[in-house]
């Protein structure tokens, strides 16, 4: 008489039940994170990483498989900034005749091998779990040893199915071998209600760095949950800076590890939200190694009743000493129904390191504003300048050219979508 | 030009202004001196547009226009320039692209075509030499990390590019050693013409060695007490204000 639950976990398992089959690569993994997925449930209120980010909407909703291998994108691959050599995922499938070559990186779709790296936590975190049990393509990138991978442009379309919600869950490996170098520059863009789920595997090797700008402009009617592992060995850099613009519910979490002496993480991100938007931005950055240096601004620009949400921790283990790690978030409220929530922890067992974090939540300063107009400014360009300089710090610590462009020009973009 | 009849205004209910009379015909610069306390940044600011005051009696026209009904860019692009006491720093604004932003705002307004940047560049660079300031002021964030004096030069930049036709010049002396009080000067007298009038508020008669106004007001307690020719400010140097204010009491 029922008809089967469709909804929430066990949708996504009976989606599971149905595709295992044509599933690439070892189907272990999968049967595992199956098994964890249906222990754990998708994270709730009572899940204390969880309590500020609410995920019933998805658990409520009925997702299909995408259909549309084929679709036509052109509206939105036309959003798509010039940058790099493009890969281009269609509701989460590789479409190369929209993609081009990358020259000095080594580019191989996930579906093709369907193999895992080692540092997702599928075991742990439930939305790994469900990408694990769900993955069915993604972009996997090497940089060999002492080679210049260039840049690379992985973006990722929704297309919109009215009525037809779909998930879809890519999984991502980036790995670059010793001094090697990238600039990955990811773009999600959507149109319609969708699930994007995708979990990133980045293996950086002694002295290499990667430049990774991520660029989350979903559909306002999306969910975009994103999870990112990331291993830093000895001398590497990893560079990154998250712009969220998108997404009806989104979150970013970072897990970033600092494995060798002398690594270094930037994880600098800016989230601007208006309308009943919530973003999240979670990180967790492990110091394992002695002279790791962390950096991470994570400044929100609330409008609305938009709701932005910071957890940061940074553990600093035993023998992690002369550890330098800096964290701040910074919040301007563009209207009096905006919400931000900052939890900021600091883990620190070693006794010679260097940690600070702060918070700072604020309105645009009036006195500011009339400094402005004093001088001819009129009062809605005044507001847009002073947010665009509260941005600009953040920003200009992209250093890649190209990359900070991308930024840059997404902000105006937005700018002038809140204006009309 | 400017002309303030019966002005009373208060902050929270708190008579500051009490019936002010004042005209600055154009051309003309004014002096308004007077002591601590005695409304003179209040007027400026009430002429200039700021929020939280109330204008309770009396009004100001410029040109004939109800200034205190025009909203703050509209006194701006109008002609109105307040240079402030207290310069407000902009972090993430840089100068040139403010003041760039600022004169096509005016000119916008007032239906004249905007400059790019090369033209702006070029008049910027312009009245940087002959204010004797660096080039790199223009590349420096808005006043952020600015000393007391290079934010009052950079007020009077803006004055210098922005061409208003009434400057309000409030305590723009104040915090400056010799040298940067001449540039002041210098940057007020080069805008002197039968098109400019000023209104300098200063507390001591320094300034207007340098600045020599055409008339000298003083205001205590909210009322113009006295109206006098340069000979005024030099009188009060030598007796202040305690006098003139005991004799108004």
């Amino acid at each position: 008489m029922n008809a089967p639950v469709a909804t929430g976990v066990h949708g996504f398992l009976s989606r599971f039940e149905g595709l295992r089959a044509r599933l690439p690569g070892d189907p272990a993994p999968r049967l595992a994170a199956a098994e964890t997925l249906r222990t754990l449930g998708l994270p709730g209120r009572r899940d204390e990483a969880w309590h500020y980010t609410n995920l019933r909407p998805v658990a409520e909703a009925e997702f299909h498989e995408p259909l549309t291998p084929l679709a036509d994108c052109a509206a939105l691959l036309a959003r798509v900034p010039t940058v790099g050599t493009r890969l281009v995922f269609v509701d989460g499938r590789f479409r190369a005749d929209l993609s081009g070559t990358p020259t000095g990186a080594e580019f191989a779709p996930f579906a093709a091998s369907g193999t895992f790296g080692d540092l997702a936590r599928p075991d742990r975190d439930p939305l790994t779990a469900l990408n694990t049990m769900l993955a069915e393509d993604g972009a996997v990138i090497t940089v060999p040893a002492n080679t210049d991978g260039g840049t690379i442009a992985l973006v990722s379309l929704a297309t919109d199915t009215p009525g037809r919600p779909t998930a879809f869950h890519p999984r991502h490996r980036i790995s670059l071998g010793a001094a090697a170098r990238l600039t990955l520059v990811e773009i999600a863009l959507g149109e319609g209600t969708y699930l994007h789920n995708p979990v990133s595997e980045i293996t950086i090797a002694d002295g290499a760095t990667l430049t990774h700008v991520r660029l989350q402009d979903e559909s306002l009617s999306a969910y975009h949950l994103a999870t990112l592992y990331t291993a830093i060995a000895a001398g590497g850099t990893y560079d990154s800076f998250t712009l969220v613009l998108g997404g009806r519910l989104a979150r970013a979490e970072l897990h970033t590890e600092l494995g060798g002496p002398g690594a270094i993480a930037h994880l600098n991100a800016a989230q601007l939200l208006s309308g009943v938007q919530h973003a999240d931005i979670t990180s967790v950055v492990r110091h394992a190694a002695p002279h790791g240096t962390s950096r991470q601004t994570v400044k929100n620009v609330l409008d609305g009743r938009s709701r932005g949400v910071f957890q940061g921790r940074i553990e600093v283990a035993r023998h992690a000493q002369k550890t330098d790690g800096y964290q701040m978030n910074q919040a301007l409220l563009l209207s009096p129904d905006a919400e931000i929530d900052s939890k900021p922890e600091l883990e620190i067992f070693a006794d010679d390191v260097k940690c600070s974090h702060g918070a700072t939540v604020g309105e645009l300063d009036p006195e500011q504003i009339f400094y402005l107009r004093s001088r001819g400014i009129p009062a809605d360009e005044a507001r847009a300048i002073l947010v665009r300089a509260f941005l600009t710090e953040a920003i200009e610590t992209v250093s890649h050219d190209a990359a900070r462009h991308v930024l840059e020009q997404a902000v105006t973009d937005w700018w002038e979508r809140q204006a009309a | 030009m400017l002309e303030i009849r019966g002005l009373a205004a208060s902050i929270n209910d708190k008579p500051i202004l009490r019936g002010i009379d004042l005209t600055v015909p154009q051309g003309e610069v004014h002096a308004i001196m007077g002591p601590n306390g005695s409304g003179k940044s209040t007027l400026a600011y009430v002429l200039s547009g700021r929020e939280g005051y109330e204008v309770t009696e009396g009004g100001a026209t410029f040109d004939g226009q109800d200034l205190l009904a025009m909203t703050p860019e509209a006194r701006s692009a109008a002609g109105v320039f307040l240079a402030f006491q207290y310069p407000v720093e902009l972090p993430g604004v840089g100068n040139a692209n403010f003041l760039r932003t600022a004169l096509n705002a005016q000119r916008r307004a007032r239906g004249e075509a905007e400059l790019d940047a090369i033209q702006f560049l070029k008049l910027a660079r312009g009245e940087l030499r002959r204010l004797a300031m660096a080039d790199d002021m223009l590349k420096r964030n808005v006043n952020v990390g600015f000393s007391g004096g290079e934010k009052k030069r950079n007020e009077i930049l803006q004055m210098a590019v922005l061409r208003p036709r009434l400057a309000i010049l409030d305590e723009t002396d104040s915090g400056l050693d010799i040298d940067a009080l001449k540039i002041v000067a210098e940057g007020v007298n080069a805008l002197r013409g039968p098109d400019f009038s000023a209104l300098v508020i200063t507390h001591y008669q320094r300034l207007l060695d340098h600045i020599v106004p055409d008339r000298v007001h003083v205001l205590a307690g909210g009322r113009i007490l006295r109206s006098g020719g340069p000979e005024l400010a030099r009188e009060l140097e030598a007796t202040g204000y305690a006098d003139l204010v005991a004799e108004a009491a």
